[in-house]
């Protein structure tokens, strides 16, 4: 493709996604994503970590970057080319096999009755990327990388397999077509402890030795933390502070981050919370108009907050949705 | 520790068994477990899915039925007035101790609340079924008991769809904990609640065990929870209980190599050396391995692991684990000391 390395990977611009609902006359505009800008650089291939609460729009996001929903307004583009405007061969001969997705619940993804390599078959079919006995050693090659055999999952059902088992092979699908971009959704949060560290670490492997970029969306900040090279932390569709993951949550700046970071749960006793509660409850009015979205509760409100609309300033290397630092 | 517990098991067996086409299959969820919980205690049961946690909680409960089968052991019940069976309990004295003594934060608390019932009228109905009272008084105390919760009393004219989840959760907390029960058991309490939801939670739940003085079995897979709420932490694999200890102990020397492992490869927000996951996955109980239960992932495993299970011995301040690495360490330390249960 017309594909250059100084054009970015994927370039998301001023992107936003309206949701109308409608109850009888009156119609409710939902912002599920609101304004959001965020870069991934070609021939440096990162991870990038999407974090936030449930009803951020961080799924939306994802499933723009996956074409699997229009945006209504801004730029989405993929090595240059504007995903929402790819004609449906684009998409078929070009673009899925580009950019593929890593689901949440590895027993979700595969239907129980179905054997798990089938699925793999079916994609290498699909995407047509190779003939004959060729097909066998790609699949074997995609599972291979991430730490699987053919011979080891040929003819079993996904519940002969352990969760974090079943979540690589899911990874070895989406590897297939040698994708550029995983998208992962909250990849490993349906796995125990014990497992969820392997895929994370394969995440790792396939940036360094596949050169395989990740969107990795989750809730978790610590994971996220581990995981990532720079993280965007999303507040009901915007992205209030976006930067390097050390920097972004080892000193967070924007305040929504500041009160997402204090309430992990450290697993060290010693920084134990106290039972007396830091904020009292406020009520939140929805939908707030105007202003920033994050007034109703934040601690250093201004005036200003509740009219206005912040822009992305830069701060200490990093991106920061908030008056403080204009 | 001169109290006697409150809540005591000893080699606690309970078994899913199911009979299909004359096949009969025995699934150990929880085998052989031994515990004692002190009055005004948090007591933390961790473990990942599948070991056993639910079960033992359905038993310490007294809350179990077909195919869950208690085949050995006993669990008792100690409120001052001496023990009394909690496995055994007809209905009538079931329905004398739940909530009012022994109460219950289930998991899921979407899912706990009855969707066409105000949640006043769901307060009503519980009240007064443990001390009857009329509405105008149930709605006062449930008013003044809400408040402490950081809940305008409109909650009480609201259906639960109505509501947030943190505010689900929290009016099923203030249901499980308005009569005061000397005994509360919390399922996940803060699983799939958002972070920051989650925290207000968290202190919530340790103010409640705080003012009223009650016992709060927790269990949850979260270690972070656990860190935040638990005085002592019990850690189960495979249906046994491997591990148990004060909760600074368990996080800063745990002796169990599953525990070692749980604890190192939790990520935090301060460092990002590289963490390793454990080879292969939990067994499945009805098959479960001979000798010790963790030794096909165990990277220390001896010969002697693979043939007798090692016993739960107790170290120095109640600390107790199973491990056949520690255990000849423990027979000195039995020699001073007498052993827990």
């Amino acid at each position: 493709m017309q594909h250059t390395l100084d054009q970015p990977l994927l370039e998301i611009d001023h992107l936003t996604r309206v949701f109308l609902s409608r109850q009888g006359l009156s119609v409710t505009r939902l912002e599920a994503v609101d304004d959001a800008s965020l870069t991934l650089t070609a021939g440096k291939p990162e991870i990038y970590a999407l974090a936030g609460e449930s009803g951020s729009g961080k799924t939306t996001l994802a499933r723009m970057v996956l074409g699997l929903e229009r945006p209504s307004e801004g730029t989405l583009n993929y090595k240059g080319r504007s995903v929402g405007e790819l004609s449906a061969r684009d998409k078929r001969t070009w673009f899925y096999k580009e950019v593929q997705p890593v689901f949440q619940d590895p027993f979700a993804t595969f239907s129980p009755m179905k054997r798990i390599d089938s699925y793999l078959y079916e994609t290498a079919r699909n995407y047509q990327v190779a003939k004959g006995a060729d097909v066998d050693k790609r699949i074997d090659e995609a599972l291979r990388v991430v730490g699987l055999t053919l011979a080891e999952v040929r003819g079993r059902y996904p519940n002969e397999l352990s969760g974090g088992q079943a979540q690589r092979v899911s990874i070895a699908r989406a590897l297939i077509t040698r994708p550029s971009l995983l998208v992962a959704d909250e990849p490993v949060s349906m796995l125990d402890a014990s497992l969820r560290m392997s895929i994370l670490n394969l995440f790792k492997d396939l940036r360094d030795k596949e050169g395989v970029a990740v969107l990795y969306i989750t809730h978790d900040l610590a994971t996220a933390y581990y995981t990532a090279d720079r993280i965007g932390v999303m507040l009901r569709g915007w992205i209030v502070e976006t930067g390097p993951v050390e920097r972004v949550l080892g000193s967070p700046l924007h305040p929504y981050t500041q009160l997402l970071k204090s309430s992990v749960p450290q697993a060290d006793p010693d920084k134990a919370w106290s039972a007396e509660p830091t904020l009292a409850p406020r009520p939140v009015t929805f939908p707030v108009s105007g202003g920033c979205k994050f007034a109703a509760r934040c601690p250093k409100v201004m005036d200003r907050c509740r009219v206005e609309i912040p822009a992305s300033y830069e701060a200490e290397g990093r991106s920061v949705k908030c008056f403080l630092y204009a | 520790m001169a109290q006697p517990p409150i809540l005591e098991a000893r080699d606690l067996k309970a078994y899913y068994i199911t009979e299909a086409f004359g096949v009969r299959r025995t699934v150990k969820a929880v085998d052989g477990v031994s515990l004692s919980i002190q009055p005004g205690e948090i007591y933390g049961i961790a473990g990942e899915s599948g070991c056993g946690k639910s079960t033992l909680l359905k038993m310490l409960l007294g809350e179990f039925e077909p195919p869950l089968t208690p085949v050995e052991g006993t669990v008792a019940y100690d409120f001052g007035e001496g023990p009394s069976d909690a496995l055994g309990m007809d209905e009538a004295e079931v329905a004398s101790i739940r909530w009012s003594r022994v109460s219950y934060v289930p998991q899921g608390s979407m899912h706990v609340l009855n969707p066409v019932r105000r949640i006043g009228d769901t307060f009503h109905d519980f009240i007064s079924t443990h001390r009857p009272m009329p509405r105008r008084q149930t709605n006062e105390m449930v008013k003044a008991y809400l408040a402490e919760f950081g809940l305008r009393e409109g909650v009480l004219q609201s259906f639960p769809h109505q509501l947030s989840g943190g505010m689900r959760q929290r009016v099923t907390i203030a249901l499980a904990t308005i009569l005061s029960p000397k005994l509360i058991f919390a399922d996940e309490p803060t699983t799939a609640l958002d972070v920051v939801v989650q925290r207000s939670v968290i202190q919530l739940l340790k103010r409640i065990q705080r003012d009223h003085g009650s016992t709060l079995v927790l269990i949850t897979h979260d270690m972070g929870v656990q860190a935040n709420l638990a005085d002592r932490i019990a850690v189960l694999y495979a249906g046994k209980l491997v591990e148990e200890a004060d909760t600074r102990t368990i996080f800063k020397a745990p002796r169990h190599p599953y525990t070692q492992h749980l604890i190192g490869s939790l990520p935090t927000l301060e460092d990002k050396v590289a963490r390793q996951s454990l080879p292969g996955r939990p067994p499945a109980l009805d098959d479960p391995p001979t000798g010790c239960r963790f030794h096909p992932r165990c990277p220390y495993a001896m010969d002697i692991c693979k043939s007798v299970e090692p016993p739960l011995v107790t170290l120095e301040d109640g600390h107790r684990a199973a491990c056949h690495l520690i255990t000849d360490e423990a027979d000195h330390a039995a020699h001073s000391r007498p052993a827990l249960a």
